[in-house]
């Protein structure tokens, strides 16, 4: 099976996409001719044509606005925001317009949009290419929210986002694009050719929105991780040697709370992981529901590992970064250790 | 001289307050029939006099002059007379349910019967509107039923959107009418989407997008103007100047530009102003620029002079902010008015005809009333279920929502 970067994987699910179906428009800022700033897009234009795959002006609000006038019209845009901390002028249409279009109008219009956006840091990106917004997303009601892991994952959810008669939020970590990142800054990333992740089959396959997957089974612990942090807690666990169980969410709204509960109701411990602030952050949600669901099954208290809630800094990033270390503390301490 | 002194703030004034006297002076009224009618290939820069005059081709003494005119048989003239005063008749008779507790809001369009119902004439079938809840104008003329307005209004068990929207923000795919927000401006940019959805489709259809004066100021309606202007999208740009946004005068908006209609000029797009109170001159202009559209020649920016003459909402009270005889003192008059007076020298229309249609409509208008409040009224009959507040958010209801629902016990 042919081996694909992150990239490359997202790329083709918007390839095979337009190939399919031509209602399929693909747009954003150097989106077209150049391919996107991560070359998300590269070739696509050259492919469909200008009338599919264009670049748009500097305007968020402008990109998704259209996008909801043309998901009105019938087709089915899957627009790129550059940076996921780029998405707040475009905050309104996506919260007040996207999410309640089929609801305000009795399903007179929907909107099947997919606003893609590169998200979270560990690039040195700073306060304003670093952030992880998933909890704005995830409080408003009518919005679905993605979040991949790997390349497999990433193509197979795209062309399920795209297929969605629903508007879906793609948030893409940036710092998987190109290797399965632990949180070791100081050590080479394994390229996802090395990782069975990163087999990504040709052609139309879709990885159903709301479903998460098992990355490691385990009986002492759970892990509730989305995104890079699957990565960081993989190596937390190898590191500490507990026995835990790795859940990669994949889809946080909707969530699959039956495999989350299960899963906390057999191992009785559960530790929360995600890059963004901790307060208010889907954590939150997360320890509200494991309480609820799994309160006479739990042996600790719930515990959360997340970015500090400060700006994302620049030159601190790996004292922001929720590292293998402090999950790895965070395993410890929920194992009474 | 340069004044180097202190720096002072500025903020705009209306021209009159509250016990003074309404005074137009300052809006410049050109004469009828006096604008010229460009080719719709026009170059835009040479037409940057019409963003600030305006077009009018109903004069004083009822005539159609021009080259704006011609363009309507008395029998059409004869159908936009109706469907204002059947939106007024309309108004009023909601205006009143809102005031007898039928439904909780309303909003009127008192002065501004001509701007939806005579643009909605210059569309083709299968063209789309983003209008504002100012524009039912847009449904009344295309024959959208009355009962089902209302049925909206009164949040009744009838209601086509399930009681889940505030009155009059109605929405009819099949009437080219796309969902009212409620957000102002956020529609503008949809519309240009819309449009340029079309022309990727090599369709033939066209958008409309609606906004206020006082809305051209949020930064969609900027962003509109970029897309359409940069993707040359087939729509047409309409801006509803009704002289108030809720309390606050048009000029807080509009800054030092002078008209809303130069805010095209910078973007290349040829923006016209037409007499919002001239039926005729609404709906020449209205396919003037609907033509352009369809001919791959892209937006048109255009405003309609009008006045709001009744207050923003049922929950606005007009008296507080602007002298009361400001819109008797409004110099382009009113729409229905001048439409009747210029079908009566046309010899196709009478006082007595008038008064009769008058009566007709009104009858019809209560019939449909009595048939929408059989279906009940916001607080009093039957009335949309729990369970329709959980439905319809998404394709497919997700566990969590299921859930929910379950916990409400509906």
């Amino acid at each position: 099976m042919p081996r694909r970067t992150m990239i490359e994987a997202i790329r083709d699910a918007m390839d095979v996409s337009m190939g399919r179906d031509e209602k399929v428009v693909v747009f954003g800022e150097d989106v077209g001719f150049f391919g996107g700033v991560f070359r998300c897009t590269q070739g696509l234009q050259a492919k469909y044509g200008k009338s599919r795959c264009f670049d748009a002006p500097i305007n968020e609000s402008g990109i998704v606005g259209s996008a909801i006038g043309m998901a009105a019209y019938g087709l089915k845009p899957c627009v790129e925001i550059q940076f996921a901390d780029y998405m707040y002028p475009a905050y309104d249409q996506l919260t007040q317009e996207a999410a309640r279009l089929r609801y305000r109008s009795n399903g007179d219009f929907t909107c099947p949009i997919v606003v893609r956006m590169p998200t979270g840091g560990g690039i040195f990106g700073g306060q304003t290419h670093s952030q992880s917004p998933e909890a704005l997303f995830t409080h408003v009601s009518g919005l679905k929210t993605v979040v991949p892991s790997n390349p497999h994952d990433a193509k197979g959810l795209l062309i399920a986002a795209i297929e969605d008669p629903d508007p879906v939020i793609f948030l893409e970590p940036k710092r998987l694009y190109n290797g399965p990142f632990d949180g070791h800054h100081d050590r080479p990333v394994t390229p996802w050719s090395k990782h069975e992740l990163g087999e990504v089959a040709d052609g139309h396959y879709t990885v159903p929105l709301g479903k998460a997957a098992i990355r490691r089974a385990g009986s002492a612990l759970t892990v509730l991780a989305y995104g890079t942090m699957v990565y960081v807690a993989q190596a937390a666990v190898e590191e500490t040697g507990i026995d835990a169980e790795i859940i990669d969410l994949r889809t946080l709204l909707p969530l699959d709370l039956d495999t989350i509960v299960a899963s906390v109701k057999k191992t009785g411990r559960c530790v929360i992981v995600h890059e963004a602030t901790l307060t208010s952050g889907f954590g939150a949600e997360l320890s509200a529901l494991v309480q609820e669901n799994c309160f006479y099954h739990l042996e600790a208290p719930v515990a959360r590992v997340a970015g500090w809630d400060t700006p994302y800094p620049h030159a601190q990033e790996w004292d922001y970064f929720p590292g293998p270390a402090r999950v790895g503390r965070a395993l410890l301490e929920t194992m009474g250790a | 001289m340069a004044d180097a002194g202190m720096l002072r703030f500025h903020v705009p004034e209306p021209e009159v307050r509250p016990g003074g006297t309404p005074d137009f002076s300052n809006v410049p009224i050109p004469k009828a029939g006096s604008v010229p009618r460009p080719e719709i290939d026009v170059d835009p820069r040479t037409i940057r006099d019409h963003a600030f005059s305006i077009i009018r081709v109903l004069n004083r003494t009822g005539e159609a002059v021009g080259p704006w005119a011609g363009l309507l048989s008395s029998d059409e003239l004869l159908t936009g007379l109706r469907h204002m005063m059947t939106l007024r008749t309309f108004d009023a008779r909601m205006q009143m349910a809102q005031r007898q507790g039928k439904t909780s809001f309303y909003m009127q369009h008192l002065g501004e019967e001509a701007v939806a119902c005579a643009f909605r004439k210059a569309l083709a079938p299968g063209d789309m509107n983003f209008p504002t809840y100012r524009q039912a104008g847009l449904l009344i003329a295309d024959g959208y039923p009355m009962v089902t307005m209302m049925n909206q209004i009164y949040s009744n068990e009838a209601d086509p959107l399930k009681g889940r929207q505030l009155p009059v923000m109605y929405s009819s795919k099949e009437h080219g009418f796309f969902s009212i927000s409620g957000n102002l401006a956020t529609q503008y940019i949809q519309a240009v989407g819309w449009a340029m959805a079309s022309a990727i489709s090599n369709d033939s259809r066209i958008a409309a997008a609606w906004i206020g004066d006082g809305s051209t100021a949020e930064s969609d309606f900027h962003s509109a103007l970029v897309f359409a202007s940069t993707y040359k999208a087939p729509v047409v740009l309409n801006v509803v100047n009704n002289q108030w946004a809720i309390s606050t005068f048009q000029g807080i908006a509009r800054g030092g530009s002078g008209t809303f209609a130069a805010r095209g000029l910078g973007f290349g797009i040829p923006s016209l102003r037409v007499d919002g109170n001239d039926y005729l001159a609404v709906h020449a202009v209205a396919k003037w620029a609907a033509e352009r559209a369809r001919s791959n020649l892209g937006p048109t920016l255009v405003e309609y002079v009008t006045y709001r003459a009744g207050a923003h909402s049922s929950s606005d009270d007009p008296s507080a902010y602007r002298p009361k005889t400001e819109s008797d003192a409004w110099p382009l008059g009113d729409p229905i008015v001048r439409l009747k007076n210029h079908l009566i020298a046309l010899g196709v229309w009478s006082d007595e005809r008038h008064a009769q249609a008058e009566a007709e409509i009104l009858d019809t208008v209560i019939a449909a009333q009595k048939e929408a409040e059989g279906h009940g009224t916001l607080h009093a009959g039957g009335k949309p279920s729990t369970r329709d507040m959980f439905e319809g958010l998404y394709a497919e209801m997700p566990p969590h929502l299921r859930r929910q629902r379950q916990q409400a016990g509906v």
